[in-house]
């Protein structure tokens, strides 16, 4: 080769490699993320074709029933929309004070690394446990029974690590400039707190929630463990009533052998997908609009 | 031994008086036993290369230092005869009458006037609000461009105009002393001119301590001069001595920009 | 901070180094001029004044580009300190070189009109005031080159000697003039050299003023200031 043709821009033979290795590179990614998105297609296909058929106002509308013609997903959704607002009552207030604390007040020493890692452990406990652990407290020792409170008190233990870690983070984020700013002009670490960080890592703090809330409403063993029950033919009307929720009905219904039961949990799932799709839709409105708010 | 030479206060007591004031950061020491006064209603430049303390030292005057758990404050400052690191002063009391301007513009994500009134509002300002950010908003050169539009954010704001926001709000809480940690480094020429001339304006009405890498500013803007070279003073001195006939052989170099 | 290892000479300070250079070849021609007009006084020489007169050009132009680069250093760099003294004390030295060379023309003028009159006599204090200021000259350059504040002082010290000489020969020559009007014409020319050459003395005096403002960063101490060094010996004075 000349030097001319070595000086020009062409394309060698050396690039040429480089660039089919790029390529190919792309390639196996996409493979990678086509095999989640095909699992996840095939997945809702399948619930969609046993279960659209079933969906109806009167399905939406009925309680469980010994017969499949009648059965409806009421107290079920009742129960879930209790439990989901309940927990979120309950969490919500004691983990963002538990990630100010920690972010804000607490000195950087070994004890506060500690919690610091109990609570990112605690985020991986099997949720199971939680169960376990509500039953003892809270329906035995507390004597509150089998009722919604119990479950709200059990699963907001178990979503609280989630929030606090992500309120951290939030928290975190806000930048130390702002905070400066704010003790320069002679704010107390409250006050710095309230109006300035807070504010400011709100989105990110909801977002966390919300993401940690639906969550909890896709919980199965905990509430089991705590008592609620498969078969209830009412709505809670108060927070010391029996309850059942979604995915607890739908197992109820999946776990019968007749084909119509099936239908109706395939139905359920779909309740169920559209409550979290809610909520998850919620969570990046709220994320979007704050951002460009900004 | 650093040379001081005499500091005119004009028989008025100094607005700050800085006695063998050291920083720690753990067992490095940043700043090395300084003696400086300020004398009131003048701008007090604090020159020398990158590191040699005197962001550091700043920050003892108004004890930003406290929120940065590493650092170990020695010495002190007194301010109206009362030493501020006394036990029985309030630091937050200490941060409003001697305010501070960051370099990098940091208003808050609220609308201009919300940013000026935050700092009157924490500290319990009862009165007119819109009279007092207007009046912060003329002592800082701004009201002319954002009087018709107080409520936008001020994030809309331009560097410069973000970096006079900083300033209103500051002036807003009225305190005594001013201190500006390099308040033009991160703006533009133009920009950088006109807070110069604001903090000419402002000297009649405040203490300014105003840190800078820039030479030339700190020729142009301060009355007095301090020359700090790896957490040492060096020299101290009226602007125009340090500038044309410094006393001090390291002073003698860095400003002719033999070293650093 | 070990100065002894300060970074490489920047593109100003050579510039500075250029700008003293120019200073130097300026004064060198100065001093070259004056001594040849005291030559041609000595030896009553008409024909040097030409040449002075075209080397004056010479000088002109040094000081105009000195002139120039002391802006130039000014508005650029922003020199502190002792390189700023260094800058305005080079404004001002080559004002007084210029002004030297126009006085070593001055001299060798009156040299050439001489040649009409009636031949004055030799008199021993002008050649000693010409060889003091010469010295003068070349000793205030030489605490210029060597930033000496000691040697500028001792250069300030020697201009009474000249006052002095100066005033003698003043009257001596009036006397002279005196006895003859024919003696008038020659009587004259003498003291206008007389005069130039303790303008040569006072210029000297304020380079070395000069070099003691770079070197020390203030005013030279004493009951001498600029404004008895311009006003100028009178004719009638004393």
């Amino acid at each position: 080769m000349s030097e001319g043709a070595r000086d020009s821009m062409a394309q060698s033979s050396a690039d040429r490699r480089r660039h089919r290795r790029s390529r190919l590179f792309a390639v196996v990614c996409g493979a990678a993320t086509a095999v989640g998105v095909v699992a996840l297609v095939v997945l809702l296909a399948d619930v969609l074709v046993d279960g659209t058929g079933a969906l109806n106002w009167s399905f939406l509308t009925s309680f469980a029933s010994r017969f499949a013609e009648r059965a409806g997903i009421k107290a079920a959704l009742a129960g879930s929309v209790w439990i989901l607002v309940l927990t979120a009552l309950i969490s919500f207030p004691i983990s963002v004070a538990a990630a100010i604390y920690l972010e804000e007040y607490a000195p950087r020493n070994w004890i506060t690394r500690l919690i610091q890692l109990n609570i990112a452990n605690l985020a991986g406990v099997p949720s199971i446990v939680y169960g376990i652990l509500g039953l003892t407290v809270f329906v035995r020792t507390f004597g509150l029974e089998r009722s919604v409170i119990s479950g709200a008190l059990t699963l907001s233990i178990l979503i609280l690590p989630v929030i606090v870690m992500a309120s951290q983070e939030a928290i975190r984020a806000v930048p130390s400039s702002i905070r400066e700013a704010a003790y320069g002009l002679g704010a107390t670490r409250w006050q710095v707190v309230r109006h300035q960080v807070l504010p400011m890592a709100m989105p990110g703090i909801m977002t966390g929630t919300i993401l940690a809330l639906s969550r909890a409403v896709g919980e199965t063993a905990p509430l089991i463990m705590v008592g609620a029950v498969g078969f209830i033919a009412f709505t809670p009307t108060g927070v010391l009533d029996e309850f059942t929720v979604l995915p607890l009905q739908i197992y109820n219904w999946i776990s019968r052998p007749q084909e119509e039961f099936h239908a109706l949990a395939a139905a359920g799932i779909l309740v169920l997908l559209a409550l979290l799709l809610t909520m998850n839709a919620a969570a990046i409105l709220l994320r979007n609009r704050y951002r460009t708010r900004r | 031994m650093p040379t001081t030479h005499d500091i005119d206060t004009g028989g008025r007591a100094p607005a700050l008086e800085a006695h063998g004031v050291s920083v720690f950061y753990g067992d490095k020491q940043a700043v090395k036993e300084i003696d400086l006064v300020v004398p009131a209603n003048k701008v007090v430049a604090l020159i020398g290369p990158s590191g040699c303390g005197k962001s550091t030292l700043l920050r003892c005057f108004n004890r930003m230092n406290d929120l940065v758990p590493a650092a170990r404050v020695e010495g002190r400052v007194d301010f109206h005869g009362k030493n501020l690191y006394d036990d029985d002063v309030d630091p937050v009391e200490v941060r409003r009458r001697i305010g501070m301007v960051f370099q990098k513009p940091n208003p808050f994500p609220k609308s201009i006037f919300d940013n000026t009134a935050f700092g009157a509002r924490i500290n319990g300002f009862k009165g007119d609000m819109d009279e007092l950010v207007e009046r912060s908003l003329r002592q800082a050169a701004l009201w002319d461009e954002v009087h018709d539009r107080l409520g936008e954010s001020a994030y809309d704001l331009s560097g410069g105009q973000q970096q006079r926001l900083c300033i209103a709000r500051t002036l807003a809480v009225k305190p005594e002393v001013v201190l500006m940690d390099e308040p033009a480094s991160a703006l533009d020429p133009i920009a950088t001119q006109r807070i110069e001339e604001l903090i000419y304006e402002l000297k009649k009405d405040y203490t300014i301590v105003i840190v800078t890498h820039n030479m030339q500013q700190a020729a142009r803007i301060s009355d007095y001069t301090a020359f700090l070279y790896m957490g040492e003073l060096v020299e101290y001195g009226p602007t125009d001595r340090l500038f044309t006939n410094p006393a001090e052989e390291r002073t003698e170099a860095y400003v002719t920009g033999r070293f650093g | 901070m070990n100065t002894s290892e300060a970074p490489a000479k920047r593109h100003f300070h050579e510039e500075l180094d250029a700008l003293q250079e120019i200073l130097l070849s300026m004064a060198g021609k100065a001093e070259l001029s004056v001594a040849r007009a005291f030559k041609a006084a000595e030896e009553n020489d008409p024909s040097v004044a030409q040449e002075l007169r075209e080397a004056d050009e010479e000088i002109d132009d040094l000081e105009t580009e000195v002139d120039e680069r002391v802006a130039e250093l000014l508005a650029l760099h922003q020199p502190m300190a002792t390189d700023l003294r260094f800058v305005l004390a080079a404004a001002k030295v080559s004002n007084d070189v210029e002004r030297v060379g126009d006085h070593a023309v001055n001299i060798a003028r009156a040299v050439r009109r001489m040649r009409k009159h009636v031949p004055p006599p030799q008199v021993r204090e002008l050649r000693e005031m010409a060889v003091v200021t010469q010295e003068m000259l070349s000793d205030a350059l030489a605490a210029f080159v060597a930033r000496d504040a000691g040697a500028a002082m001792r250069v300030r010290l020697t201009d009474d000697k000249v006052d002095n000489l100066r005033k003698s020969l003043f009257r001596i020559m009036v006397s002279h003039m005196l006895e003859d009007p024919r003696n008038i014409g020659g009587g004259l020319e003498i003291l206008l050299i007389s005069q130039n050459i303790e303008r040569i003395a006072d210029l000297a005096t304020n380079i070395a003023e000069d070099v003691i403002f770079l070197v020390e960063g203030k005013q030279a101490p004493g009951d001498y200031t600029r404004a008895d060094h311009d006003a100028g010996p009178g004719l009638d004075e004393d």
